[in-house]
């Protein structure tokens, strides 16, 4: 059977999220034929929505209120049940970031229905679609399936390829909604990603450990990211040491990552930090010890101090861009 | 303040995984409390020791669980709940648990309920807020600092390395991220202690809950291994000349670049 598909779009700095292109590809697919509806919800997401329904999304409703400017799950959670109040949709797909994170699981409590989080994989289409999502942090995967008939998931970011972009776009409808009750006020925001590189939806990650020895020590390893238009990621051990923010640990207990490259610089690879990365498309490791663990998953390795090396790398590429 | 943590029995994060029979093979595994939970637990203790109460410690799982409530317990919580589906829930998914935990929860006029933020092993974060929404309280999820004046509770978000600080008030239920306080570990008095605190053990016709009500929305079909790599290439030579042919394979070779 095909089936109506809800997308949350998500944007950023008044764009749209790659991973938001990524959704509506996996709703495609999910939908079997059926319709995929793309839905922005914000103050003035307006502008958006025509961008979104060229990367395939059939229609596109708008929510606008002031109350919206900044997501808080009482809000967005009340935009997004109006949409599904009126569409009666038989799939939702979210990204699997800080918000999609927080507000699907909300969603799926609400309809009681189940919901797949995490996605990096969809096998088959309409009913008989599989989700492979990864468990134990990357050691291992599964395979499910939805018993409920609503295919409700959320999908990491940079593992579902996005439709090609399109000309034109499908019709874009405005839902009028009163958000009342907000229980929570934002009061401040303040960015502290690296140049607006979002670990989890970069392409290519440059991660140190404590073989950077330093806050300072991490400047080397920020040039390359910042080359590569990158972001910059940490073990653990970097983090316990106060060089770097938690918010960049990667690892088991941390974030889990899966960019095209990934140069794991001054990193041993312990099991948790393996974890955490083992499963990013290309694999870079610098390491005085040849014995290092990371030196397992690497694709290349290098055999060095990577306070030579990085900014040896940097020029290198500095040199072919 | 009468506070809830929400807890889980999880393979200890140095544990390898094998799968046989598209399962994940348990036996001789090391357990611990889920690390994120953790700091739920030590945020527990100290907004106790700070505004007074009690902090309940629960967990939905098998008997075997009883030994991570313990340390719970011997980290400085006052009592612990054991919910035993054992015997009752054959498959389970976020559905079920969350349900189940609700159903617990639903009568305890908890003022603060606090969960980690993502298990590390299903790893889907759903828990939290499904509970918060079947409670009809507010949800807070990733937090890396929580203040409480009596009135106002401020909280600090993390948001995929941005921060948010969010006004809100109890009662209330957040999840936790690591960066929010360093787990204590448990001290031997306090594992002494913690053999004679309570420990209450349930099952789900306690919760009149029936196993019908708890089938689960999601089954799994498989469970696998990622695809073993290929030893890679350490590089050798002339240090520069080993950059540049690194350069040029995630280029050329790898197209990454």
């Amino acid at each position: 059977m095909s089936k109506k598909v809800l997308v949350l779009g998500e944007a950023r700095e008044g764009a749209l999220r790659n991973v938001s292109f990524e959704a509506i590809a996996a709703a495609k697919q999910v939908s079997g034929g059926g319709e995929v509806v793309g839905v922005l919800i914000g103050d003035s997401v307006q502008d958006l929505a025509q961008e979104l329904s060229q990367y395939g999304a059939d229609r596109v409703i708008t929510v606008e209120h002031p109350h919206l400017k900044t997501y808080t799950s009482d809000g967005f959670g009340q935009a997004f049940m109006a949409v599904v109040e009126q569409e009666n949709p038989e799939g939702m797909v979210f990204a699997h970031t800080a918000n999609g994170k927080d507000l699907a699981p909300k969603i799926a409590s609400k309809l009681q229905s189940g919901l797949v989080s995490d996605v990096t994989a969809i096998e088959g289409e309409g009913d008989d679609a599989e989700f492979i999502r990864p468990i134990y942090s990357g050691k291992a995967f599964e395979k499910v399936r939805v018993k409920d008939g609503i295919a409700f998931l959320t999908i990491r970011p940079n593992n579902i390829p996005p439709l090609e972009k399109g000309e034109g776009g499908g019709d874009v409808s405005s839902l009028s909604v009163d958000i009342t009750n907000l229980r929570t006020i934002i009061q401040d925001v303040v960015r502290k990603s690296t140049d607006g590189v979002d670990l989890s939806e970069a392409k290519v990650i440059v991660a140190g450990g404590r073989g950077v020895k330093s806050a300072e020590g991490f400047e080397p390893l920020k040039e390359l990211a910042d080359l590569l238009g990158g972001a910059i990621g940490a073990s653990r051990g970097a983090c316990d040491a106060d060089y770097v923010d938690y918010s960049l640990q990667i690892g088991q207990t941390g974030k889990v990552v899966t960019p095209d490259l990934y140069i794991a610089a001054g990193i041993s690879g312990a099991i948790q930090h393996l974890a955490g990365m083992s499963n990013s498309k290309v694999i870079v490791a610098i390491n005085k010890d040849p014995e290092a663990n990371i030196f397992k998953v690497a694709d290349y390795g290098i055999v060095g101090d990577l306070f030579e090396v990085v900014p040896m790398l940097t020029e290198e590429f500095r040199k072919m861009m | 303040m009468n506070i809830y943590v929400l807890v889980k029995r999880t393979f200890d994060t140095e544990e390898k995984i094998a799968v046989s029979n598209g399962k994940i093979q348990e036996d001789g595994a090391e357990f611990i409390i889920n690390p994120y939970d953790e700091y739920a637990v030590e945020e527990a203790i100290q907004l106790r020791d700070e505004h007074g109460g009690e902090v309940t410690v629960v967990t939905v799982g098998e008997e075997d669980a009883e030994k991570q409530l313990r340390t719970a317990l011997a980290m400085g919580a006052d009592k612990a709940v054991l919910i035993n589906t054992e015997d009752d829930v054959e498959e389970s998914d976020q559905y079920t648990t969350a349900l189940i935990l609700a159903e617990y929860l639903k009568d305890k006029d908890a003022d603060l309920i606090l969960a980690g933020n993502v298990a590390i092993d299903g790893g889907s974060g759903q828990v939290g807020p499904r509970v918060a929404e079947r409670l009809g309280i507010n949800c807070v999820t990733t937090i890396t600092d929580f203040k409480y004046d009596g009135t106002n509770v401020t909280i600090v978000r993390d948001m995929e390395g941005d921060s948010e600080t969010i006004q809100t008030t109890l009662p209330l239920l957040v999840t936790a991220q690591q960066g929010l306080n360093d787990p204590r570990y448990p001290s031997l008095p306090g594992i002494m202690k913690a053999k004679k605190k309570p420990l209450e053990e349930l099952e789900i016709d306690d919760l009149d809950l029936e196993e019908d009500d708890v089938e689960p929305k999601i089954e799994t079909v498989d469970v696998y291994l990622p695809p073993a790599k290929a030893a890679g290439r350490i590089l050798e030579g002339e240090l520069t000349d080993q950059v540049a042919e690194l350069a040029s394979l995630l280029r050329n070779e790898a197209k990454v670049i």
